[in-house]
C-alpha cells in the first residue's frame, strides 16, 4: 500500500526506456566503406558485413562500441526494443525488422493465443538471460496477466524457451526436455548465445546455434534480451 | 614462507621473479601456509616449454605467489594438508591430465577432454554425453534412500546435479555435481583477439558482469601499462556496488518466497529491477555489459546520470529498510531462517569460504578492505553483526551489505561531483602486453573474491588465462550446510548461498 502501484500498463500504453538503452540499430547505408570497416574491425562478435552494410542481430551483443566510431556515422542504436523475429535471416538487418505479429505462424496464435505454458531451459546461459526472463514474473511486468506462464514440467509445457550457447554437457538434457514436451510444440531461442553461440562462438565445447539441434520458431536477440523485448516478442508472436 | 614472493593485487611482475622450487619444497611451504590463516586464491597448472608447471597464489593479509614443476603426477595436498586444495587439484587433473596422487575424491569437475592429450585421469570417453564415468558418494543401509535432482530444475535457473543421501527426511550427505554449463572459456581465451576478451569475461557469470570484467580489465591494464582516470574509477566502483545491491535484494526476495512470505518477495523483486535499471542508466545494459573496458569505461557519467542515481537512492533506501524490517521481524520467517543450514566457523575456515558465505560464519575477509582496487582504499569498510553461519546470518549479512553499498554509492557520487578534469570514454582495442609477465587481479564481487590470473609469453601473447569465481570455494559450503538438515530445507539453504553454476563451470 505504502509503495503505491508499481505495475505497468504495457502494451496498452507504451514504455520509454532510458536513452542509453541499445535497441534496434539504425544503419546509415550511405556511410563510407572505410568507416563501416572500422566498425567491423572493433566488433568483438564479427556481426557487421561491410559489403552490404548489415548487422547480424543474432550475433550482436549490443555492446554499442561501433556506435562510437566517427560519432555514429555507420550505426546508432535506437531505444526500440521490438527485436523478435520469426526467421533467422531477418536478424541480419540493415535497420528494420519485419513486423513480428504478421509473420508469426497463424495456427500458433489459434493454439496458444489464450494460454501459453513454457519450459525454460538454460543450456550454459550466463544467468543474465535467465534473470531477465525471471523478471517477467515480478509485479511490474506480470507475465501471467497475458495467460503466459513458465512451468516446471515439460509435460505441462507448450514449448521450450532456450537460453545459452548450448554446452555439449547440456545437449542431452536439452533434447530430453524437448522430447518430453507434447506436440504441437514451439521452440524459442532467447539471447545471442542460443542463436549463434554469442560471445562464445567458435568454442569447441558448445553447439552454438540451436537450429543445429531443433527447428526454432521464434528468435529473441540481445545480451540479454531486455524483459520488454521478450514480452513484446511473446505477445506479438502468440497473441491475436 | 621464505619461498613465497610477496606480490600486489593488480601489479604485473616478470615471470622470472616467481620463485620456482622443487615440489617437496612447494608442498611443504603451502602446507604450512594454509595452517596459519592462509587461504588459496589461485592454484592451477600450465604448460611451459613442454613441462607441466603449477602455480599457487595464496593470501593471509598479504598476497604471495610460488611455482613448481611436476611430472605427470604429484603428491596430493588435499590428502595431506588441507581441504582448501580439493577442488583446485581436481581441476588441475581435469585440465592437464596430471594426477594428484592420493586425492581422496578424485573425480571430474566439469567433464571435458584435457588440454594436453595426456591419458584421461578419470577414464572417461568424452565422445559420450555427460554424466560419463564417475561415482557418487553413497551411504548404505536399510533406511537410506537417494534423491537425485537436476540438471534441469523446476524454475528458471541454471543447470546442475544434486545428489542427496537421506535417512527419512534427514540429509546425511549432499554431493553437488556441476559442469553442465562448461563453455571452454579458459581454453579458448589465449587463442582469441583481444577485442573478444571483455565480451567473454562479462558472460563468465552474467550476474557478476562487473566483478569479472573488472578483474579482466585490471589485468590488461597492468600488463599493458594503462592508467585510468579518477572519474572512470568512481563509475567502476559504483557499478560494482550496484551489482551487489541488485543481487542481494533479489536473493532476499527469493528467500522470502522460499519461506512462503510473499509480500517481501514481490517488493524486493520490483526493487531489484530499479537497481538493474540504474546499471542501464550508467551503461545502457541492465547487467552492466559493455561498460568496463581496459583503460576505463565506455560511457561517461554526467550530471543527468548522477541525478537519476541519486534520486533513485533517495526513493528506494527507505523502501528497502521497510521491507527488510517486514522480512526480518516476522516470527514465521525467523523460525525458518534461524539454525537452518549452519556451517560452523571452523568448517568454513577449513573449506576456505569467501564473500558473504564466509562473513556469515565470522570470517571477516573482504577483498575491498584487504586488497583494495579502484576507490575502495578511501571508502569505509563494513562489519557484520550476525555471524552464526546459518541462513539467518547469510540473509542478515546481505541486508547489512545492501545498506553499506547504498552509503558507498552516495559517497562516490559526492566525490564524482567534486571531480575536476574530464573522463574520456574508452573502447576495446588491441594492447601490447608486456612479455613474459604475470599478474593476478582480485575484486570483491557480490558473491566474494573474484580473481583472474594472466601469464604472457615471450612475445606478449596471453599464454594462460585463469579464472576463479568465488563459487569455486563456496559450493562445498552449501553441501556441508545441508548435513543433518531436512531435505525440504534445501531451497532455503541454496538461495542463502545463491552460487554461480556458470562461474564455476567456465
Amino acid at each position: 500500500m505504502e509503495q503505491g502501484c508499481k505495475t505497468s500498463k504495457y502494451p496498452k500504453e507504451p514504455i520509454a526506456l532510458y536513452h542509453r538503452f541499445r535497441g534496434l540499430p539504425v544503419i546509415n547505408k550511405e556511410c563510407s566503406t572505410e568507416i563501416a570497416e572500422l566498425c567491423a574491425g572493433i566488433c568483438p562478435q564479427d556481426a557487421i558485413d561491410t559489403a552490404v552494410k548489415t548487422i547480424d542481430l543474432g550475433r550482436c551483443t549490443f555492446c554499442g562500441h561501433c556506435e562510437a566510431v566517427s560519432d555514429g556515422a555507420f550505426v546508432r542504436f535506437s531505444e526500440n526494443f521490438d527485436l523478435g523475429t520469426a526467421n533467422r535471416t531477418d536478424l541480419v538487418t540493415s535497420g528494420s525488422l519485419p513486423t513480428l505479429a504478421k509473420h508469426s505462424k497463424q495456427h500458433f496464435k489459434k493454439l496458444f493465443g489464450r494460454s501459453l505454458q513454457l519450459r525454460q531451459v538454460s543450456a550454459a546461459g550466463c544467468n543474465s538471460c535467465e534473470a531477465d526472463t525471471n523478471v517477467l514474473n515480478t509485479p511490474f511486468f506480470d507475465l501471467s496477466r497475458f495467460g503466459i506462464d513458465f512451468v516446471a514440467s515439460p509435460r505441462h509445457a507448450d514449448g521450450i524457451h532456450v537460453t545459452g550457447p548450448i554446452s555439449l554437457n547440456m545437449k542431452q538434457a536439452l533434447m530430453d526436455t524437448y522430447d518430453a514436451v507434447p506436440s504441437p510444440k514451439i521452440v524459442i531461442a532467447s539471447g545471442c548465445c542460443s542463436i549463434s553461440g554469442g560471445p562464445f562462438f567458435g568454442s569447441e565445447q558448445i553447439v552454438g546455434d540451436l537450429n543445429n539441434l531443433i527447428p526454432v520458431d521464434l528468435y529473441i536477440p540481445g545480451c540479454p534480451p531486455h524483459p520488454l523485448t521478450t514480452l513484446h516478442a511473446l505477445l506479438s508472436f502468440f497473441k491475436r | 614462507m621464505d619461498n613465497l614472493l610477496k606480490i600486489e593485487n593488480g601489479k604485473a611482475i616478470a615471470r622470472a621473479s616467481i620463485p620456482q622450487v622443487a615440489y617437496e619444497q612447494f608442498f611443504k611451504t603451502l602446507s604450512e601456509f594454509v595452517k596459519n590463516e592462509g587461504f588459496i586464491v589461485q592454484f592451477f597448472a600450465y604448460k611451459d616449454e613442454g613441462n607441466y608447471k603449477l602455480l599457487a597464489v595464496v593470501r593471509n593479509n598479504e598476497l604471495y605467489v610460488i611455482g613448481t614443476q611436476v611430472g605427470k603426477s604429484f603428491m596430493s595436498l588435499t590428502r595431506n594438508s588441507s581441504e582448501k586444495f580439493h577442488m583446485f587439484e581436481r581441476e588441475i587433473a581435469e585440465q592437464y591430465g596430471i594426477k594428484p596422487d592420493g586425492h581422496p575424491w578424485l573425480k571430474m569437475v566439469r567433464y571435458h577432454e584435457n588440454y594436453t592429450g595426456e591419458k584421461d585421469v578419470f577414464g572417461n570417453d568424452y565422445a559420450k554425453e555427460i554424466p560419463g564415468n564417475y561415482p557418487y558418494f553413497s551411504v548404505e543401509g536399510e533406511a537410506i534412500h537417494e534423491v537425485a535432482v537436476g540438471p534441469v530444475h523446476a524454475g528458471i535457473i541454471e543447470p546442475g546435479h544434486f545428489r542427496f543421501q537421506c535417512a527419512g527426511e534427514e540429509v546425511l550427505h549432499l554431493e553437488i555435481q556441476l559442469g553442465y554449463q562448461h563453455r571452454g572459456i579458459e581454453k579458448m581465451l589465449p587463442t582469441l583477439p583481444h577485442k573478444r576478451f571483455p565480451t567473454i569475461c562479462e558472460s563468465i557469470a552474467g550476474d557478476t558482469t562487473i566483478g569479472h570484467s573488472l578483474c579482466m580489465c585490471q589485468a590488461f591494464e597492468a600488463l599493458a601499462g594503462l592508467s585510468i582516470d579518477d572519474g572512470a574509477s568512481i563509475v567502476r566502483t559504483i557499478a560494482l556496488e550496484l551489482e551487489r545491491i541488485c543481487n542481494h535484494i533479489g536473493d532476499l526476495g527469493a528467500l522470502s518466497g522460499d519461506v512462503a512470505f510473499n509480500p517481501p518477495a514481490a517488493y524486493f523483486g520490483r526493487i531489484r529491477g530499479e537497481f538493474l535499471n540504474l546499471l542501464q542508466v550508467l551503461g545502457g545494459n541492465r547487467f552492466g555489459k559493455g561498460l568496463v573496458r581496459p583503460g576505463g569505461i565506455s560511457h561517461i557519467m554526467g550530471e543527468e546520470q548522477r541525478r537519476l542515481i541519486r534520486d533513485k537512492l533517495a526513493e528506494a533506501t527507505p523502501e528497502i529498510e521497510h521491507v527488510c524490517d517486514l522480512l526480518f521481524s516476522a516470527h514465521t520467517v525467523q523460525a525458518r531462517f534461524e539454525h537452518t543450514g549452519t556451517v560452523e566457523h571452523n568448517m568454513a575456515k577449513d573449506l576456505g569460504l569467501v564473500g558473504y558465505a564466509g562473513r556469515a560464519c565470522n570470517i571477516s575477509y573482504d577483498a575491498r578492505v584487504t586488497f583494495p582496487t579502484e576507490c575502495y582504499a578511501e571508502l569505509p569498510a563494513n562489519s557484520n553483526l550476525v555471524t552464526n553461519g546459518d541462513v539467518n546470518s547469510r540473509a542478515a549479512v546481505r541486508r547489512e551489505e545492501i545498506m553499506h553499498s547504498l552509503r558507498l554509492i552516495s559517497l562516490l557520487l559526492d566525490k564524482h561531483e567534486k571531480l575536476e578534469g574530464t573522463t574520456t570514454a574508452v573502447y576495446m582495442q588491441d594492447h601490447n602486453l608486456s612479455p613474459a609477465s604475470f599478474v593476478v587481479t582480485i575484486n570483491e564481487g557480490w558473491r566474494g573474491e573474484v580473481s583472474h590470473c594472466v601469464l604472457s609469453d615471450e612475445k606478449g601473447k596471453v599464454q594462460r588465462y585463469k579464472i576463479k569465481d568465488p563459487s569455486f570455494h563456496n559450493w562445498t559450503g552449501l553441501a556441508m550446510s545441508l548435513r543433518n538438515q531436512e531435505i525440504s530445507d534445501f531451497p532455503l539453504c541454496n538461495k542463502s548461498f545463491n552460487l554461480s553454476y556458470c562461474g564455476f563451470d567456465l
